[in-house]
């Protein structure tokens, strides 16, 4: 959380004066699921990325390149919508016992 | 310098359809309702003829009217409404969002009793209802007024650091059809008056995006109200430079009350709107029969000129209130204001409560000469509301 | 122009491009999101800058919580009923501060509104009504989850029967909502020179192309989305894109529009499915299904989503190349 700011150095009228400040909050500790991707499955079909509801699959030069854990909630949409079941949902513990 | 006027014998409802046609504002939203209907047709006129540029929106309600005028000022535009009544009402819950979210936005209302029993005539309670809305509410007493009131308040309302909404208020049927000589400026003194808008934020700056009516939890809200109170703060600077201004242009000195023959006056009436003229001759009378009483008047309710108030009304007798609205059930609200700004008065005056004219009831100088009499006889009791042409 | 999924990719590798951006509080699997992304990277892939108007609800409250905006282009929200009067307002300050020259950036921008059902099909339809009427350049998208999610679950105009609300719940004596859902598009499609259309997550290409339509509609333009409440249909959080896909398998969201009153439309399944899939499909019905007179209100229902389909058919046939206008 932020440091909460006073009156008189906030912008008037409750305007939030910048763009994407969102990206500071850090949704990806709500998630229970971990989505992970098989890269050999894959075939960049790229519904995954049309679908993300939190902009979580990371493209480059029309290829999927990886997830966003950032952001990224484990809805498992992505999952869902694979042709080629190229990703898999887990258990986030299991991630955590790993280490 | 003062400029050169066109006098015209006019409506309050043209008067202020022509500082409309002056200010050329870039969007106006407007629903008809009466009284207030002269002012958007009369407008609608303008824009038809090609008189001014602005783009009109025909809304199919107040609430509609008040939404697009937020829309069309937060992305940057001149934008007006004008209303009246159920018409105000309807908007209520855009009219707390045009002050917070600080979008200088001018409103000419037409003042007329909120249903019901349904009535078109004029008094207080639409505008009374908006006043802890954040919007700055100037009240004017003739046509004249009511034009003037209009170019200023868009001054002030655009001023950056004040950045609020304003109401200019103007009673129903008495001012808004009405006819009066009225003196207009030269559109291009209005015009170089007013300036260019400079909007603080734009919707339309889309290299600069900003996001207007976010959720503002218990983190942030109370902030953005002290804001708000911090705007209606500065409206004590700013105001008086902005009607120096204008009496420059015009010749015309307004200012948050006008004081009428109080310099050595015991009995002091305070009131609202088009009563004061009548008012005004009273106090003539009464001055002619060597009776120590006078006026003051208000020009700007909301924010509410304590400071002036005091100055004006402390070492007086009696205070004679006169309130056009009513609030069931506690003071109406004019009194309760004058009242408690005389709370710190070194010698309390007496203090009436007096209310008239709801609904349009005729206010005749009997009237107010009877509430002047109470109080130099001596006969005020404090609290007591008093009814002026109530039938019992 | 059909809609390229790897161009866009291209075009929109940078999430921040997209005009809604991570970091937003909706629920893991909503589509509201979903519906917005799209809708904006066709615009954004025409060539438009867009200024989006929101009416209160989930997507406002979840993406805008002060200090932290989820949006990278301009945003207002106003209040709950007037999405349209506003993005109104907006536009025509757009053509105003445009002809006098006064634009701070003179780019063709395209303004949308984005409302949920409570705020379209119940308390904003006056102003929507109104804003459509007056030919306002804009679309206006409807994302549809079929009852007041964010208040938690209250029965909307746009609630089907039998489907389990707070304030319409299935007891003893009634079994849920009653009444059918309002015809939003048709309401819409009932005014002069507008394009309406309904559309679905579950089918994202007819949705984008149906956008892109929209956008280059001169005047205003509706689309419909069936955008469902993960939490409130009571569906796995993955399962937006399967359920509506099953909607419209199952005739309970025909995907059609209208233009100028005529109709077309735009997905016609070789083979439907019974409508008791998709009710079963989801816990909101669950306690439909536990209710004497399911089979009487499932069998009702199905009759209405055969009749629609069929009225649909007949009116693409009688209004083709019949425009209003």
């Amino acid at each position: 959380m932020a440091e909460l700011k006073g009156w008189r150095e906030i912008p008037i009228g409750g305007v939030i004066d910048k763009p994407a400040t969102a990206m500071a909050f850090k949704t990806g500790t709500w998630r229970v699921m971990r989505p992970t991707w098989n890269e050999d499955k894959c075939v960049h079909y790229m519904m995954c990325w049309l679908y993300c509801p939190d902009n979580s699959i990371i493209v480059k030069d029309e290829r999927m390149m990886g997830i966003d854990y950032e952001y990224c909630k484990g809805c498992g949409v992505c999952a869902s919508v694979c042709p080629t079941k190229a990703i898999s949902m887990e258990p986030e513990t299991k991630f955590v016992e790993e280490g | 310098m003062i400029a050169e006027k066109t006098r015209l014998a006019i409506t309050g409802a043209e008067a202020v359809a022509h500082a409309m046609r002056q200010i050329n504002p870039d969007v106006v939203a407007a629903y008809p309702i009466t009284p207030q209907t002269p002012i958007v047709e009369n407008f609608a006129k303008f824009v038809a003829d090609g008189i001014v540029d602005t783009e009109m929106i025909p809304v199919e309600s107040e609430h509609s009217a008040m939404s697009a005028v937020v829309g069309a000022a937060a992305a940057g535009a001149r934008a007006m409404t004008a209303t009246s009544a159920n018409g105000l009402a309807l908007m209520h819950e855009i009219v707390y969002i045009a002050a917070s979210t600080r979008l200088p936005i001018v409103m000419p209302v037409v003042n007329r009793a909120l249903s019901g029993p349904i009535n078109i005539h004029c008094d207080h309670s639409d505008t009374m209802a908006e006043r802890d809305s954040g919007w700055i509410q100037l009240f004017a007493e003739n046509a004249q007024e009511a034009y003037d009131l209009t170019i200023i308040a868009l001054k002030l309302a655009e001023h950056e650091s004040v950045l609020l909404p304003v109401m200019v208020n103007q009673d129903g049927f008495i001012i808004s059809h009405g006819v009066e000589p009225v003196e207009i400026l030269p559109d291009d003194v209005v015009r170089n008056f007013i300036g260019e808008k400079k909007p603080r934020y734009s919707l339309l700056d889309v290299e600069n995006p900003v996001t207007y009516g976010p959720l503002d939890l218990y983190d942030y809200y109370f902030e953005h109200k002290r804001q708000q109170v911090e705007a209606m703060e500065n409206v004590f600077e700013v105001f008086p430079k902005v009607v120096e201004e204008f009496a420059e242009i015009s010749g015309r000195k307004y200012n948050f009350i006008e004081p009428y023959r109080l310099e050595d006056a015991e009995h002091v009436m305070v009131a609202l709107g088009s009563t004061n003229g009548t008012i005004k001759d009273v106090v003539d009378e009464l001055r002619a029969e060597g009776k120590k009483v006078g006026l003051l008047k208000i020009w700007m309710y909301r924010p509410f000129p304590k400071a002036e108030i005091q100055r004006e009304l402390y070492g007086r007798k009696t205070v004679v209130v006169l309130d056009r609205s009513m609030s069931f059930g506690a003071e109406a609200p004019l009194y309760a204001e004058v009242k408690s700004a005389l709370y710190e008065a070194p010698a309390k005056p007496l203090m009436g409560s007096f209310i008239y004219g709801l609904g349009g009831r005729e206010i005749l100088p009997e009237h107010i000469r009877s509430a002047f009499e109470m109080a130099v006889a001596g006969e005020l009791v404090v609290d007591d509301q008093k009814y002026l042409g109530l039938r019992e | 122009m059909a809609i390229n999924i790897k161009q866009l990719t291209k075009e929109f590798s940078d999430p921040l491009s997209i005009g809604i951006t991570s970091g937003h509080r909706l629920c893991p699997g909503c589509a509201a999101p979903m519906t917005v992304k799209m809708a904006l990277m066709v615009a954004k892939h025409l060539g438009y800058e867009v200024v989006v108007g929101l009416a209160t609800g989930c997507l406002e409250v979840s993406t805008t919580i002060y200090p932290y905006t989820a949006w990278s282009i301009p945003y207002i929200h106003n209040a709950f009923e007037n999405a349209a009067s506003t993005i109104a307002g907006v536009e025509t300050a757009y053509r105003a501060l445009k002809k006098k020259g006064k634009l701070p950036v003179d780019k063709p921008i395209k303004f949308i509104a984005f409302a949920g059902d409570g705020g379209t099909y119940d308390i904003g339809l006056q102003a929507l009504s109104g804003a459509v009427e007056r030919n306002h350049n804009f679309l206006y998208i409807l994302y549809d989850n079929e009852g007041y999610m964010n208040t938690g679950n209250q029965r909307s105009g746009s609630t089907p029967p039998g489907s389990e609300t707070t304030t319409a719940p299935v007891g003893k004596a009634i079994p849920g909502k009653l009444q059918l859902k309002k015809n939003i598009v048709e309401i819409v499609a009932a005014h002069e020179n507008v394009y309406a259309a309904t559309a679905t997550v579950g089918e994202p290409f007819d949705y984008m192309n149906k956008v892109e339509k929209a956008l280059k509609f001169e005047g205003p333009s509706f689309i419909a989305v069936l955008s469902p409440c993960v939490r409130f249909w009571r569906i796995p959080e993955d399962a937006a894109p399967s359920i509506t896909k099953l909607a419209v398998e199952t005739k309970y969201w025909p995907l059609y529009e209208v233009e100028k009153g005529v109709y077309r439309i735009t997905k016609k399944p070789r083979s439907f499915k019974p409508i008791r899939e998709f009710i079963e499909k989801q816990g909101r019905f669950r306690n439909l299904l536990k209710h004497p007179d399911a089979d009487r209100i499932i069998s009702e229902l199905q009759d209405y989503v055969d009749k629609r389909w069929e009225r649909l058919l007949a009116l693409e046939e009688a209004t083709r190349d019949k425009p209003a206008r």
